[in-house]
């Protein structure tokens, strides 16, 4: 597989889009850290890049990359390799890619104007929803034949995630307000990697806000080293799962 | 040396084949036909494993393929459109085929150095033509000396003198020993190329015989009206292939 | 059993020790100063002592309690001798005038809420100060009541209880008047620093951290001022009610975080002013209920949950030149009217534009944002706060303000933050 991954990788890495996504990356890191240098500032004006942005990004280069080297995935598939191994090879590369991007883009200007561990954390959110995304945009690519209906799928993940499913929340919250919800909403955001990473940046930029729920089980999520522990592995596992779906599918997929 | 075997498949509602048996054997050339739809696509890919079959089984040199990769290491496969990752390079390509395949020692340059591209090993597969690609499909096909090939449109979007390269190359493989398997539009090419014909009309076999018998059946002494007539039979009337399958 | 024993031989030792005393002071009748060793009866000592004698403990541990003090007295330590009441009432009872306390470790009160044991307790007392005193695992630390003219300084309060019901106030004033408390350290006591119906006091330089209830905590008090005290990490921060005409100025408070945690509640607070102090990492910088009249100027608000919560029954408050920096929400309320003035203060969140060039934005900024009404109905509802669904909503919000409240409005904001000098670090 890593001889395979190394190709792809080398192909994707090379491609115009490596370029400019990461050049872009840099400009934003640029133009934030020209307006504040407050770093709370930074932090807030880069959350809704990383929350909105990246994931979209993600989603449509993931599903595009997907079609546009299908008849290569064919080729690969009639040489004496594993299916597993050809779909991780280009998978990875592409997760690799927008990782790498965030990772340079912003990393060349944290390294000149400083970081403090908030900004770090939203890198990590930045780069897991990168992954979390192309996960997706793969599962909806072998979902389908047809690379527009793909980029639908791969968009309404994007849309469901970060705003239908919020409203959908709101909802419930302020229907059922009399009663005792804490659990259940959290348990809700942890349900969508976008809220999930929101919530990690809450607990950093906004604690003192969350400390003020009335719920013991609150107090206790957001005041420890337990919450961040529990919403990583959640952040990890959303990270596996649609890659791991999108690969059982694709072992199984005619081509 | 391939045997297919009851094989079954369905996308989504459509039938493409249906209770489908073949044998391929060694030192043999099939001209594989059928109209757009007829499922010969299928069925090679089938045999390459890139669409799996609802039933049946087929067997690549006495194996079952299920669940298995290894057995297409003795398998060169030239695909109808050669698109590559846009930012490898030709030389790059050949290598990671290479990577592929650990075990096989000595490569066949042959066709590279026929179609000159030892001379482009540095150029990104972005801008090659459509033709280069196509050189470079074959290339990879013949590379590893495999025992099996199947060549889909081979000889489409190759300029004549490379045409006439390749075809060379499959007579001589053909003459060594190898199984050939080819489906083609151009017909005096296929006739040129293989001794053996198969007909394919919705998923069932029309026509499976050696090229001289379907010049005797259907009373043509040339290749091309011959499967003209036999389409036409195929077309008109379903309850004549009973009588003209030979399997 | 064994404690009625352990107590008679207490008292037959006290008996021995005074007989003792009494030969040595009938040799040094004329000496202001009178030193004592471990193993001396401090009450004795006291009991035998002339009004303005001092009294020397040498370091070591003195086990004793309940040692009563009612004639003008200094008891001064050497290198923190420690007075141990081995868990059981006060250790000092005083009423008198001119009693000083210095340099004494005091440990082990009982732990009644019965009768409120504490370190040192004052009743009726005047012109006394308490100095340099460490005190550690008393219910109540200090304790005076009905008491005037104290001074409390330098003293290290520590109370390791881990229940609020465990424990008692670090310096405790009922019914006092004209008194200084000045830079004491309280830790882990239920209220830091407690007043009730005290008058005309300063607290100053105060650091109280981790109690378990309020840092400071005050009622009926008025006339007083805090300057330069930081309270930090209490459960509920600072709580001041029912009183008029307060100073707080260059306080900080900070770290109150909690379902019910302020940086400061005000309830009942009228004609006082809130000045230069820091609110930092507060759930609640400043909770108000029924206040009204009172001036909150060069405050810095940062990173706190709610810079402000503001009740509509507050009233002819004026919020002027204030900073806010990063806090989740600035300000919120619970009803529509607000009859409180904001101005001239500076909002990180503002994005409005100064063409003229007068460093005050040209469009009035509004503070309240349209989510923290909806969180204020559903605190849980805090969650989706900077979702892109939420922003949208506040963006609507801003450009047709309509659950809002219209007149909780900043029409002069400033475009650059105030330097406060050391109130911005």
């Amino acid at each position: 597989m890593f001889k395979l991954l190394k190709y792809s990788l080398y192909d994707i890495v090379k491609s115009r889009f490596a370029l400019l996504y990461t050049l872009f990356m840099v400009l934003v890191a640029i133009s934030i850290y020209q307006v504040s240098e407050d770093m709370s500032k930074v932090s807030l004006s880069l959350l809704n890049i990383m929350l909105m942005i990246v994931p979209l990004i993600s989603a449509i280069f993931a599903t595009t990359h997907f079609f546009n080297n299908l008849e290569f995935t064919e080729l690969m598939l009639a040489q004496p390799v594993k299916r597993r191994d050809v779909f991780l090879s280009q998978i990875l590369a592409v997760m690799f890619v927008l990782s790498m991007a965030i990772l340079i883009g912003f990393g060349a200007p944290m390294l000149l104007w400083g970081a403090d561990i908030t900004v770090l954390t939203l890198l990590g959110i930045g780069i897991s929803l990168s992954i979390i995304f192309a996960g997706l945009a793969f599962l909806a690519s072998v979902l389908t034949r047809d690379k527009a209906k793909a980029i639908g799928i791969s968009l309404s993940f994007w849309i469901y995630f970060s705003l239908i499913y919020d409203g959908f929340v709101l909802y419930l919250i302020y229907s059922l307000a009399d009663y005792p919800l804490e659990k259940t909403t959290l348990s809700l955001v942890f349900l969508n990697p976008v809220d999930l990473g929101r919530v990690i940046m809450l607990m950093q930029l906004d604690i003192s806000a969350l400390m003020g729920y009335t719920g013991a089980f609150f107090q206790q999520f957001f005041g420890s080293a337990k919450g961040i522990l529990l919403s990583s592995s959640m952040m990890f596992i959303w990270m596996l799962w649609p890659m791991g779906l999108a690969m059982r599918v694709f072992k199984k997929k005619d081509f | 040396m391939i045997s297919v075997q009851q094989i079954h498949k369905k996308f989504g509602k459509l039938e493409v084949l249906n209770n489908f048996n073949l044998e391929f054997n060694a030192g043999k050339s099939y001209a594989l036909m059928g109209p757009n739809g007829s499922g010969k696509t299928t069925l090679i890919k089938i045999i390459l494993g890139m669409v799996l079959p609802n039933s049946g089984e087929v067997y690549v040199q006495g194996k079952s393929i299920k669940g298995s990769f290894s057995y297409r290491s003795n398998i060169g496969y030239m695909p109808q459109i050669g698109r590559y990752p846009d930012n490898i390079k030709i030389g790059q390509l050949f290598s990671m085929m290479q990577d592929m395949r650990p075990e096989v020692k000595n490569y066949d340059l042959e066709l590279i150095e026929a179609f000159g591209l030892d001379k482009m090993m540095d150029k990104p597969m972005h801008t090659l033509s459509g033709g280069t690609r196509q050189k470079v499909s074959a290339s990879l096909a013949f590379m590893f000396g495999a025992d099996i090939l199947i060549l889909d449109e081979p000889t489409a979007g190759l300029d004549p003198m490379a045409a006439e390269t390749l075809k060379n190359k499959i007579k001589k493989e053909k003459d060594a020993g190898k199984l050939i398997l080819i489906t083609s539009h151009i017909l005096s090419e296929l006739e040129e190329l293989t001794d053996h014909a198969i007909y394919i009309h919705e998923g069932e076999i029309f026509f499976n015989d050696t090229i001289s018998s379907l010049k005797e059946i259907t009373g043509e002494s040339n290749f091309s009206p011959a499967i003209a007539k036999l389409m036409e039979w195929s077309l008109k009337k379903n309850t004549k292939k009973t009588e003209l399958t030979h399997v | 059993m064994k404690f009625v024993e352990f107590n008679y031989l207490l008292k037959a030792m006290k008996i021995k020790i005074s007989l003792i005393l009494l030969c040595f002071l009938t040799f040094s009748i004329d000496a202001k100063t009178v030193r004592l060793k471990p193993g001396q009866s401090i009450q004795a000592a006291v009991d035998q002592a002339f009004d303005g004698d001092t009294l020397v403990l040498a370091p070591g541990i003195y086990k004793e309690h309940e040692i009563i003090i009612r004639k003008p007295l200094s008891i001064f330590g050497e290198s923190y001798p420690i007075i141990d009441g081995q868990d059981e009432g006060n250790i000092f009872l005083v009423a008198g005038e001119k009693i000083h306390f210095k340099g004494l470790k005091i440990i082990n009160t009982g732990k009644s809420n019965m009768d409120d044991s504490a370190g040192i307790k004052f009743f009726d007392s005047k012109n006394c100060s308490v100095e340099n005193l460490i005190l550690d695992n008393t219910f109540f630390g200090l304790h005076f009541s009905n008491s005037s003219n104290l001074t409390i300084r330098n003293n290290h309060l520590t109370s390791k209880a881990e229940r609020e019901y465990q424990t008692g106030n670090g310096i405790h004033l009922w019914k006092c008047k004209d008194s200084l408390i000045d830079n004491n350290f309280v830790k882990g006591h239920r209220d830091g620093i407690y007043l009730e119906f005290v008058t005309n006091t300063i607290s100053q330089n105060n650091l109280i951290e981790e109690n378990k209830r309020y840092g400071l905590h005050f009622m009926f008090s008025h006339d007083n001022s805090y300057i330069k005290n930081t309270f930090k990490h209490n459960g509920a921060g600072v709580a001041v009610m029912y009183t008029k005409n307060v100073l707080m100025k260059e306080n900080i408070f900070e770290e109150n975080e909690g379902a019910s945690s302020y940086g400061i509640l005000l309830k009942d607070i009228t004609d006082s002013e809130v000045i230069g102090n820091i609110f930092r990492k507060n759930t609640i910088g400043i909770y108000m209920e029924g206040s009204s009249r009172t001036l909150f100027k060069n405050n810095t608000f940062t990173t706190n949950g709610w810079a402000l919560k503001l009740m509509a029954s507050c009233d002819e408050n004026t919020f002027e030149a204030n900073n806010f920096f990063a806090n989740t929400f600035d300000i919120s309320t619970n009803g529509n009217l607000v009859l409180n003035n904001l101005q001239d203060n500076y909002w990180d969140k503002y994005e409005g534009y100064d063409l003229n060039k007068d460093k005050i934005g040209d469009i009035p900024y509004r503070p309240i944002n349209l989510f923290s009404v909806i969180v204020e109905k559903i605190p849980s509802a805090v969650i989706l706060w900077r979702s892109f669904l939420v922003t949208l909503l506040d963006r609507m919000e801003k450009v047709i303000p309509s659950i809002t409240p219209e007149n909780m409005i900043d029409n002069t904001p400033k475009m650059k933050p105030y330097d406060f000098g050391s109130a911005n670090s």
